[in-house]
């Protein structure tokens, strides 16, 4: 039970750089917050590694690893059973993902060193990212759902803060109040099936819902709401958030606008950490949503299936090279989600839950990656479209290597790791689901083709007319790059098997190659036809396009929709609802209210006459109405 | 003294006496006037204090001590409120009641 009470420190740390940070960093150089909050997350990274290495490596017995509390405390309490506790919960996916927050983390905090060396708010930047790495942490080591809602919602704000950090760019701005107010709208659900949840179970725990063989759901099997069971009903709303933080579709919209904030936040927050927040939702939820709520998995499933091939579509279109790593992103997220919807559990079944706690921790390294290089190239060229570059190869021999490293791994193609674990997702998906399995098999290819796509089209085809010759970046930029590529290529030969499973015991896994091998070759299919295409400036991707017509328009503006949704809000819910309220607030509440004011101002007008100043009128008043009462006392006492 | 004479008598007088008191201090403009016309409306709370103690009850005294200090508090009120026509006189020049009108709206 004891010895890791100093997990406290991980989160503590990051929490009070940010305070830190936040209230002096002002009368610092820039670089003494760049460099003092670095060192922080140096530390919580060091204790996380610490953390993990005896955890997963230390002694346990043979039922599998344990859940440890090793801290918690009453933090609100109402009533004698409504407690709202804060406290660090370690099992095998916190544990891993305390590794993966701090290392992207730790990562980014070093990258933006020189990233976002000269750049106005340098401390400003560095106390966001503090107070991000705070909530994250927070979040995932919550060991109840209330303390993760508290922590989802302070992972929104960081979230909504870096997109809008360039607050003088008005479609930053505007991409920051689209990722909050879409976020939050998904949170509502969230709320609901929280309620709903503990109303059912009569407790916030994640160690007691999640207990093998509880009781708690003996009286949800009588609750029903429109022939759908309460389960069904919470774990769907609880779905609903997490897709709204992991942006599926249909509320994918905000994570492609994201993309306004530095390359590093997206890298950290938009890639990595943030938005696999709902796949951790689902992964720590598992055991209910898969024993309770058997209709909510196979949406899950079906939702993150459609979203990793809408996504891959949209993203052979773009131009813009962060948008198009943000729809691999959705993409990816996707085939998480979906590998969690698939999935059994216990030993081999649960082979779905952990194939996508592994792709979660590989996608995580090469993702981040990808756009830590994109930002890279960005820094080298000062653009964003691939319009812009070509030919790049020569002059960023670091970022080259490492990007093809990162694209590599998330094509597929062994050793690297993105090949281990999207492999398990296909294992895990032709098992249950042939239709998924085929889905996930084309995207596989997609995936491929618009990664090298964008690879071959930045560093190589033609080499543009650069205003000045891109430069190699610093090398604060170029370690995290290496460290990411590093682990891009080893991190698929971690046993995630033996550590990281539905039931916390530990199963054998092998590779299948009826199934390894096609999705290596749609693989190489994929990044083959990208070569031919657009390894030479060619003329046959324009053709191309144009014989796609109509079908291209519609990808290139992501299926409109965008527009659909602002048709919608803009159009019907502003016209039809919101203005009607206004009316009747404005003109029925409103003027009820001000219309008490004014009667009184016009009456006092009226009589304020009678307060003369002369003594005598008053006196005579007070007589007559004296005189008054006293006659009709004496009257009605006659 | 006041053997043989009927309780209504002094009554009468003493109502005529507050009633002029009244209608003096409305009518009046002088304040000086209007503060003698406070002092009749007193007295004449005296004589029924004074009288009613005669009659109703006639070993006990405590109507005619009310009385005494009645006449005790009229004689700081009439020092109090000639301090303010004094005043009052300085600023404006005469004690004209109608011209004292500043506290208005």
């Amino acid at each position: 039970m004891t010895g890791y009470t100093y997990t406290v420190f991980i989160i503590l740390i990051p929490l009070v750089m940010f305070l830190v940070i936040g209230l002096l960093g002002m009368k610092w150089k820039p670089i003494v917050s760049g460099i003092l909050g670095t060192i922080g997350m140096g530390i919580s990274w060091t204790l996380s590694l610490i953390t993990a290495g005896s955890y997963f490596f230390g002694v346990h017995g043979t039922e599998g690893f344990q859940t440890i509390i090793p801290f918690e405390i009453k933090w609100l309490q109402f009533t004698e059973t409504l407690i709202i506790k804060m406290g660090i919960l370690l099992d095998p996916i916190s544990v891993m993902m305390l590794v993966v927050v701090t290392t992207i983390s730790f990562m980014v905090h070093i990258y933006s060193l020189g990233y976002m060396k000269g750049e106005g708010g340098f401390a400003r930047f560095y106390a966001f990212l503090s107070l991000f790495t705070f909530a994250m942490l927070g979040l995932v080591i919550a060991t109840n759902i209330f303390q993760m809602y508290i922590f989802w919602e302070l992972v929104g704000v960081s979230s909504f803060l870096l997109i809008g950090f360039y607050y003088q760019k008005p479609s930053a701005v505007a991409a920051a109040k689209k990722a909050f107010i879409v976020t939050r709208f998904a949170d509502l659900g969230f709320l609901i099936g929280i309620l709903i949840l503990s109303f059912v179970t009569g407790t916030f725990d994640f160690a007691k819902l999640t207990q093998p063989g509880t009781t708690i759901f003996a009286s949800a099997a009588s609750m029903s709401f429109m022939g759908i069971s309460a389960m069904t009903w919470a774990m769907t709303l609880m779905f609903i958030g997490g897709a709204g933080k992991s942006a599926m579709f249909p509320l994918h919209i905000w994570l492609p606008d994201a993309m306004e904030g530095p390359t590093p936040v997206s890298a950290l927050i938009h890639a990595a950490t943030m938005v696999v927040a709902g796949v951790f939702l689902v992964a720590r939820m598992f055991p209910v949503i898969h024993f309770q709520a058997p209709a909510t998995q196979e949406l899950i499933a079906y939702v993150g299936g459609f979203t990793s091939l809408f996504a891959a579509v949209i993203a052979i279109t773009q131009y813009d090279i962060k948008r198009i790593l943000a729809f691999s992103t959705l993409s990816q997220l996707g085939y998480m989600m979906l590998s969690l919807g698939v999935s059994g559990y216990g030993g081999e079944e649960g082979l779905g839950y952990m194939a996508s706690m592994f792709h979660l921790f590989t996608h995580a390294m090469f993702k981040a990656l990808l756009f830590l290089g994109a930002g890279s190239i960005i820094h080298a060229v000062h653009s964003n479209l691939m319009q812009d570059m070509g030919g790049l190869r020569k002059y960023l021999p670091i970022t080259h290597i490492t990007f093809l490293i990162a694209c590599l791994a998330i094509s597929g193609i062994p050793p690297f790791a993105g090949f281990f674990s999207k492999d398990e997702i296909l294992v895990a998906a032709l098992e249950h689901n042939k239709l998924l399995f085929a889905v996930e098999y084309i995207v596989a290819g997609l995936t491929a083709f618009y990664m090298f796509r964008l690879y071959f089209g930045v560093f190589w085809g033609k080499d543009q007319h650069y205003h000045h010759t891109p430069h190699e970046s610093p090398m604060t930029m170029a370690i995290p790059l290496m460290f990411l590529a590093f682990m891009s290529i080893i991190s698929g030969f971690l046993p995630f098997h033996n550590l990281i499973t539905s039931d916390k015991m530990g199963f054998e896994t092998h590779t299948d190659l009826m199934v390894a091998i096609p999705s290596v070759l749609i693989g190489v299919v994929g990044i083959a036809m990208a070569w031919i295409l657009y390894k030479k400036e060619s003329v046959v991707p324009a053709k191309l396009a144009k014989s796609w017509g109509i079908l291209y328009t519609a990808t290139y503006n992501k299926f409109y929709f965008d527009e659909f949704y602002l048709f919608v809000t803009r159009k019907i819910i502003f016209n039809y609802i919101s203005r009607p309220i206004a009316w009747f607030d404005r003109h029925i509440i409103d003027a009820f209210m001000v219309g008490i004011g004014l009667t009184t101002e016009k009456i006092s007008y009226q009589i304020k006459g009678m307060q003369s100043g002369q003594l005598q009128h008053y006196a005579f008043a007070f007589v007559a109405g004296t005189l008054a009462l006293a006659l009709s006392m004496i009257y009605l006492l006659m | 003294m006041i053997q043989g004479i009927p309780l209504e008598h002094f009554l009468v007088v003493s109502t005529i006496m507050f009633f002029i008191g009244v209608c003096g201090f409305i009518i009046r403009r002088n304040l000086i006037t209007m503060l003698m016309a406070i002092e009749l409306i007193l007295n004449s709370v005296n004589i029924n204090f004074v009288v009613f103690n005669r009659y109703l009850y006639p070993d006990q005294l405590q109507g005619q001590f009310f009385s005494l200090f009645i006449v005790g508090i009229a004689a700081a009120e009439a020092s109090v409120a000639i301090a303010l026509i004094i005043n009052i006189y300085r600023n404006m020049k005469n004690i004209e009641v109608e011209n004292v009108n500043e506290m208005k709206f």
